[in-house]
C-alpha cells in the first residue's frame, strides 16, 4: 500500500488539491463545462435516443471496444467502476449507458485528437442493467454491451 | 416432465440395475494399502493441496451432494456430476473407499464401514509422507480455513492459524478469513505468517487508489525449479459476506490484471505457474479457457471433491483446473515433470483423508488438545440426539438447513424461514448425539444474528430470483458460487434454465398462492447489511440450540424442497 501517496493527500487537503488542479489546468471555468452539456443526450431513455441526440445513427455492435476494471457483479450499487478501452481508429468520444437508470446516458467523453482512448468513471445503479459503451469515430457510432449486476447480497458458500 | 414423472425415470434406472451403493468386501480391505501409489512421486516438482477446511481439527464425517445442478454449457461436466453418474465418468468402483469418499451413495452404512475423514492431525501424517517422497514440496492452502468451528469463532482463528504454522502450510488465499475484519487479517498476515507463510491475492485492492493489499504472487524454488503461486481471493467476499469488515478493500475476478500477474512471473523466471484459486471450480473453467500462461488451477469454494482435473485449452495452451473439497476431508497431490523450462507431465491425485488410516501425528494432536481445554465444557454438551442423517450440500436443501429452519420457524413464530445456501458445515449419522460443537459447525460465523422480518410477497420472490440467478445464472463470472437459499413452510417451482427474474413461479404458503401484495413474517440469519449488525439478534446457535434442547430426539427430516422444472436426466441431480 502506498502510504506516501496517501498521507500527501490527506496532509495537502482538499481545498489544496482543487487549487493545484486548476492551476494545472485541468479544471475549466464553469462556464465552458455548460457549453458542452447536452441536454437532450442525457434526458434520453434509450440506447438509440442517445444516439440520436448525440447525431447519429444505429450504432454496429464493435469487438474493438472492451470493458476494464468494470465488475460482472458490483460490490455496491452507488458507486460501480465502469471503464472503457476504444480501439477503433479516429475514437473522437465515448458514451456510457446505463439501459435500466431512468436516464440512460451517464457520461460522456470528448477525445482531443491524440489521447488515448481510455476512459473510466464511476456511475449509480439501481438494480441490474446492460451497459453499453458508446463510441463515435470518424463521425460513426460503436457500440459494445455488458451486463453488471447489483445484488442483494449473502448466501454465499 | 413433472416431478413425479422424474422420480419414475429414477426408479426404473434403479430397477434396470444401476448400481446405489454399498461397501463391497473388497473396498473394505483394501486400507492398508491405500495410499500407497501416491507415495510414489512422478516428475520433479511437488505440490500439495487443500482447501476450504472450515476450521475442522478433528476427523468429521462429511455427506457430498445428490444435487449439484450445472446448467448450461456446465451441465453434465465435472464438478456437476453425483452418485452413480460421478463414479461413471471417473471409472470409481461402486463400494470402494472412493466411491464413499466422492459420492453420498448409501452415505450412513458406508461411513460406519470406513469410518471418519479428515482432522488437522491425520492430514499432517499424510503430508509428511508424501513430502518425504518429494524434495521441497509445497503445501498450498486454499482458504476458507479460520471459519466454520466454535473454537475457530472464539479464537478469531488463532487456533487453525497454529495449526497451519503447525502442518507446514507454505501459501494460502482467502474468502471467510476475511469476516474477522482487515485488521484481523493484516495482523495475522503481517506477525504470524511473517516468514512462514505467504497469502497472496492478486484481485484485492484499495478502494481508493487500486493499491494492491497482498502479494499477487510469490515464487517458491521446488526442488530446484522456480514454481510462482499466484493467489485469487474469492471474488464475491463484499457481496457474499457483509461488507462492512473489509470496507476499504475491493474484490473482483479481475481477469485482465491476472494475465499481467501471471506474464509479469513468467517474465520474472517462473518455470511454472500455478493459480492458488478461492473462485469456485465454474469460474476457474472459464478463467481457464480465457487467461494463458497458467499451468494448474487449485480450486476451491465450491467444495467440489472432483477426482481428476479438466483440462481446458485456451490460446496459449493448456490448463488444468482441480478442486480439492471441504472440511479437510481431501488432500490433492500435483506432481509436475518440468523439463527445459517447461511442464511436460502430469499426474494429479485426490486423496481421501481417511483417519483410521493414518495414525495422529503426536505434534498436531497436542496442539488441538491444548485449543479445546478451555472450551471442553462448552463444546461438549448434548444438546440432542438425531435419529436421521443430518447433513447441508446440496443445491437447494439438506436435512441440518431443515432443521435449522424449522427452529427458526418454532422460536420466533414465523411461517416462513430462510437459512443462506452456505456449502460448509458437517455430517452426523443416525444415532449420532448433537452436540453444541456440532452446532456450531453449522453457525460459527461472525454474523450471526437470527433476524425477523416482514417481507412482502413480491419482496420474498425478488429474493429467490436474486439468490437463484447467483446460482445458475449461465455466465460462471456471474455466480457466486453458494447453493440456493433454504426455504422453510414456502413451496415454490424453480425453472434453472429460464431467464433472470424469470425463474421462480408457484409460491405458495399452506395451500394458498403467495400474495405479492400481503406481508409474510420470515425468519432468517446472518445478515449481510449494516442494518441488520446494527439492530443486532440473538446468535443463530443459541436459537437453535433452545429447541433442541427441548426436543432431545430429532426424528429424521422431510426437506423442502421446490419443483424442479427442465432438469430432467441432469447427471448433477440424483434421488
Amino acid at each position: 500500500m502506498d502510504m506516501h501517496r496517501r498521507e500527501v493527500l490527506k496532509a495537502g487537503g482538499g481545498a489544496t488539491l482543487y487549487t493545484l488542479l486548476a492551476a494545472a489546468g485541468f479544471l475549466k471555468p464553469g462556464d465552458a463545462l455548460a457549453q458542452a452539456w447536452n441536454k437532450g443526450a442525457f434526458e434520453a431513455k434509450t440506447l438509440d435516443e442517445v444516439v440520436k441526440a448525440l447525431g447519429g445513427a444505429a450504432p454496429a455492435q464493435s469487438k474493438d471496444i472492451a470493458f476494464v476494471q468494470t465488475p460482472d457483479i458490483a460490490e455496491n450499487g452507488a458507486v460501480v467502476p465502469i471503464g472503457v478501452s476504444s480501439s477503433v481508429p479516429k475514437t473522437e468520444s465515448i458514451a456510457i449507458l446505463v439501459e435500466k437508470n431512468p436516464n440512460a446516458l451517464a457520461a460522456v467523453f470528448d477525445l482531443p485528437a491524440g489521447t488515448e482512448p481510455t476512459v473510466s468513471t464511476r456511475v449509480k445503479m439501481g438494480q441490474s442493467s446492460n451497459i453499453h459503451a458508446l463510441v463515435r469515430a470518424d463521425g460513426k457510432f460503436y457500440v459494445a454491451t455488458k451486463e453488471v449486476k447489483v445484488t442483494l447480497g449473502g448466501c454465499g458458500g | 416432465m413433472n416431478r413425479r414423472e422424474f422420480l419414475e425415470a429414477i426408479a426404473v434406472a434403479t430397477a434396470a440395475g444401476l448400481p446405489v451403493g454399498s461397501v463391497s468386501a473388497q473396498g473394505a480391505a483394501a486400507g492398508a494399502s491405500f495410499y500407497d501409489g501416491a507415495m510414489k512421486p512422478f516428475g520433479n516438482v511437488g505440490l500439495l493441496h487443500f482447501t476450504d477446511c472450515h476450521a475442522q481439527l478433528l476427523p468429521i464425517y462429511f455427506r457430498e451432494p445428490n444435487v449439484n445442478l450445472g446448467i448450461g454449457a456446465a451441465a453434465g461436466k465435472p464438478p456437476h456430476l453425483v452418485g452413480e453418474h460421478l463414479l461413471k465418468h471417473f471409472g470409481i468402483a461402486p463400494g470402494t473407499r472412493d466411491a464413499h469418499a466422492f459420492t453420498y451413495l448409501d452415505f450412513a452404512n458406508a461411513a460406519r464401514a470406513f469410518g471418519q475423514v479428515g482432522g488437522f492431525a491425520h492430514l499432517a501424517t499424510l503430508v509428511a509422507r508424501l513430502k518425504a517422497a518429494r524434495p521441497g514440496a509445497l503445501l498450498l492452502d486454499g482458504g476458507d480455513t479460520w471459519q466454520g468451528s466454535a473454537t475457530a469463532l472464539w479464537t478469531k482463528g488463532q487456533d487453525m492459524v497454529d495449526a497451519q504454522k503447525q502442518l507446514g502450510v507454505d501459501v494460502m488465499t482467502g474468502h471467510w478469513e476475511f469476516t474477522y475484519g482487515a485488521d484481523r487479517v493484516k495482523e495475522i498476515v503481517e506477525k504470524d505468517f511473517a516468514g512462514r507463510v505467504d497469502f497472496v491475492a492478486q484481485n484485492v485492492k484499495t478502494t481508493d487508489f487500486g493499491d494492491p493489499v497482498f502479494k499477487p504472487y510469490v515464487i517458491r524454488q521446488v526442488n530446484g525449479v522456480p514454481v510462482a503461486i499466484v493467489g485469487q481471493a474469492f471474488p464475491y467476499t463484499p457481496i457474499a459476506n457483509p461488507r462492512y469488515f473489509v470496507p476499504e478493500w475491493t474484490f473482483g475476478i479481475q481477469e485482465e490484471e491476472m494475465q499481467k500477474v501471471v506474464d509479469d512471473a513468467r517474465a520474472k523466471g517462473a518455470q511454472v505457474v500455478v493459480l492458488l484459486s478461492h473462485n469456485g471450480m465454474d469460474v476457474d473453467l472459464k478463467m481457464a479457457s480465457r487467461v494463458t500462461g497458467i499451468d494448474a488451477i487449485l480450486g476451491g469454494h465450491t467444495h467440489d471433491g472432483v477426482p481428476q482435473p479438466t483440462l481446458v485449452a485456451n490460446r496459449g495452451g493448456k490448463t488444468l483446473v482441480g478442486n480439492a473439497g471441504s472440511n479437510g476431508k481431501f488432500l490433492a497431490v500435483l506432481d509436475l515433470d518440468v523439463k527445459g523450462g517447461k511442464v511436460a507431465g502430469f499426474r494429479y491425485r485426490l486423496l481421501p483423508v481417511f483417519s483410521a488410516l493414518l495414525p495422529a501425528d503426536p505434534a498436531m494432536s497436542a496442539l488441538i488438545a491444548k485449543v479445546r481445554a478451555p472450551y471442553a465444557a462448552k463444546l461438549g454438551e448434548t444438546l440432542a440426539t438425531t435419529e436421521g442423517l443430518l447433513y447441508r450440500r446440496g443445491s437447494f436443501n439438506g436435512t441440518s438447513d431443515q432443521l435449522i429452519l424449522e427452529a427458526l420457524m418454532a422460536e420466533k413464530n414465523a411461517e416462513i424461514a430462510f437459512s443462506p445456501g452456505f456449502r460448509w458445515g458437517t455430517t452426523l449419522l443416525p444415532g449420532q448425539a448433537i452436540r453444541m460443537e456440532h452446532l456450531m459447525d453449522q453457525t460459527a460465523v461472525t454474523y450471526p444474528f437470527a433476524t425477523v422480518n416482514e417481507f412482502t410477497g413480491e419482496m420474498i420472490k425478488a429474493i429467490l430470483e436474486d439468490v437463484a440467478d447467483n446460482l445458475f445464472h449461465p455466465d460462471p463470472y456471474y455466480q457466486q458460487g453458494g447453493d440456493m437459499v433454504r426455504v422453510g413452510g414456502l413451496k415454490y417451482t424453480i425453472s434453472p434454465n429460464a431467464a433472470s427474474g424469470a425463474r421462480i413461479s408457484r409460491m405458495e404458503l399452506a395451500g394458498k398462492p403467495i400474495d405479492a401484495a400481503k406481508r409474510y413474517k420470515v425468519a432468517g440469519w446472518a445478515p449481510v447489511s449494516e442494518e441488520a449488525r446494527n439492530t443486532g439478534g440473538e446468535p443463530a446457535w443459541e436459537v437453535v440450540a433452545r429447541y433442541l434442547r427441548a426436543q432431545k430426539s430429532i426424528p429424521p427430516r422431510t426437506l423442502n424442497l421446490p419443483v424442479i422444472e427442465g432438469m430432467a436426466g441432469n447427471p448433477g441431480m440424483s434421488v
